[in-house]
């Protein structure tokens, strides 16, 4: 049985239609990624399966529950970080576990949790003086009070530096190691494609697409790149008879060349070689998410 | 009911953390019934029907630390914590909102009886403070005049989309209520264009209803008072519950 099943979600904000008939299911012990650019209807279907949110139609079973009328009996069982939420300013650390622990009819010792996510010294920290990075593990601790077979992450990276986003890449891997299922919204492609089993991409309230992030790449016939920079005048049109190569681009020195197949790189320098070609800082750029999220709705992801 | 013992304690520290709503509830009204203290002493005087300056004071500072509490700080903690997410990340567990709310009352409510307390020992051992009244009516009476002005302050926090908003209309409706309803200036030393004003604001009712029940007047002098502040308190209730919004 999926652990998340949904059927025709719709969501709509006055005129605004957020979520237009998505479906889909998420299976146990998989870490399912929902993408796409700011305002695509992200927050809005995870917050409908969390049952934070009412839906105007379809249905949602998460856990074999109905998240309109069995709310609480959900939430014993599933952990949620959210956007946009907060503690006040003032409780400490220890505090807040201690208090979001008792809520829960089941719960694991956040002492050893706070341990493991390294927030143990900061015990006695008030919640206001934590950095974005501390109060993002805060908030995974919290998720995880009651030991929940489902966690959702809404957005857990934004804001955060490029170091710490790495680290909550661990974090949510840790997770979904400790046997647990793990939903997560994201903005960011790159952490769609390395963080995520799944990956279903959304804009304007649609599900384009929905696959391992490696099927949507190589689906979609997306090109590779190599990209060099040329000193003199350059000659394109020995590449251009080159099995495999698509499109070449220049601009001033920096020269890309566009195409497909495992032998494209090796080629290329080959002929740059043999006809003389004096090149350098050349490298290969492998297509990613947003090159699928580019090619399936003609434009660069809306940040 | 599972957390509401934690929730009370938790909640109970962030009120003693907070500099602003510690002061106003338990230091600004001693300081003030030490300032007026001083200038006039607790000798009886006949504009207060015999009493003295302390003596009416401290029934009506227990007023004025009511507002406090439904004026000022539930509005502007509850507008605050929905505006900053702190409800939003409460209602991510299974807690229940009458959790959250009882727990929030009772904590405020100790605070405020604690303020009146301080009071109520200052009076006594630096003014020999009189009392004729019966203590248990007099706390009925502080119980009904707190919860109907907490439920007033939960309206406010409800209406308010900010925790500015809210701060802005708990002054608005707090300044004109402590300076017209003898809370803080004695009733009877009001001009009379002001004792007409007085007359519209709940507060009059509760330093009222607080100040009789002091002098051992009978509760049927009373009832008019109970009835402004019950109705306060259910049409408060009824409409917090209809509107009240956790994000």
């Amino acid at each position: 049985m999926p652990i998340i099943k949904l059927e025709h979600l719709r969501k709509v904000y006055g005129d605004v239609v957020a979520v237009d008939d998505v479906s889909f299911e998420v299976e146990a012990g998989e870490i399912f990624g929902m993408v796409g650019p700011n305002g695509a209807g992200k927050t809005t279907t995870i917050e409908c399966i969390e049952g934070l949110r009412r839906p105007d139609g379809g249905s949602i079973h998460v856990l074999g529950l109905n998240p309109k009328t069995d709310g609480y009996a959900l939430r014993e069982r599933i952990g949620m970080q959210l956007q946009e939420s907060e503690l006040p300013d003032r409780i400490k650390v220890w505090e807040a576990l201690d208090l979001y622990a008792s809520f829960y009819q089941r719960s694991v010792d956040w002492h050893s949790l706070m341990e493991q996510l390294g927030l143990a010294d900061k015990s006695n920290a008030h919640f206001a003086k934590l950095s974005g990075g501390l109060k993002q593990r805060l908030f995974i601790v919290l998720a995880l009070l009651n030991d929940p077979e489902l966690v959702f992450f809404d957005e857990l990276t934004t804001g955060l530096d490029p170091q710490a986003r790495r680290t909550m890449w661990d974090l949510v891997r840790n997770v979904r190691d400790r046997g647990k299922t793990v939903f997560l919204t994201t903005h960011y492609m790159e952490e769609a494609e390395w963080l995520c089993d799944r990956v279903a991409i959304i804009d304007r309230g649609r599900i384009i697409a929905l696959d391992t992030p490696e099927n949507l790449i190589r689906s979609l016939d997306v090109d590779s790149r190599v990209v060099f920079s040329v000193d003199g005048t350059f000659e394109m049109e020995p590449l251009r008879t080159l099995r495999g190569v698509g499109r070449i681009e220049q601009s001033g020195e920096r020269v890309t060349v566009y195409g497909q197949g495992q032998t494209l790189v090796g080629d290329v320098v080959n002929v740059l070689t043999t006809s003389g070609v004096r090149f350098r800082d050349l490298r290969t750029e492998q297509p990613t998410l947003d090159d699928v999220f580019l090619t399936l709705t003609g434009q660069e992801m809306r940040d | 009911m599972r957390g509401l013992r934690k929730l009370m304690l938790v909640e109970l520290k962030l009120f003693l953390r907070e500099p602003e709503t510690f002061f106003f509830t338990l230091i600004f009204p001693m300081v003030m019934l030490f300032v007026f203290g001083s200038i006039y002493g607790n000798k009886p005087v006949e504009i207060f029907g015999g009493r003295g300056t302390v003596d009416i004071s401290v029934p009506a500072y227990m007023g004025l630390i009511i507002a406090v509490t439904g004026l000022m700080s539930i509005p502007i903690s509850t507008a605050t914590d929905r505006e900053k997410g702190v409800l939003r990340r409460l209602r991510a567990t299974p807690v229940r909102l009458q959790t959250i709310l009882i727990a929030r009352i009772m904590m405020y409510f100790v605070m405020t009886l604690v303020g009146a307390l301080l009071l109520v020992a200052a009076g006594k051992i630096v003014y020999g403070l009189r009392f004729d009244g019966n203590a248990l009516y007099v706390f009925l009476a502080f119980i009904i005049s707190a919860l109907s002005f907490f439920a007033l302050g939960f309206v406010i926090a409800s209406l308010a989309p900010t925790g500015r908003t809210a701060n802005i209309v708990g002054m608005a409706l707090f300044f004109p209520m402590i300076f017209f309803s003898g809370a803080t200036i004695p009733w009877n030393v009001l001009p009379d264009g002001v004792q007409m004003v007085g007359r519209a604001l709940p507060l009059t009712y509760v330093v009222k209803l607080l100040q009789g029940l002091w002098f051992a007047e009978p509760w049927n002098e009373h009832l008019l008072k109970v009835a402004v502040l019950a109705g306060m308190l259910i049409v408060g209730v009824v409409v917090s519950a209809k509107i009240f919004r956790w994000e």
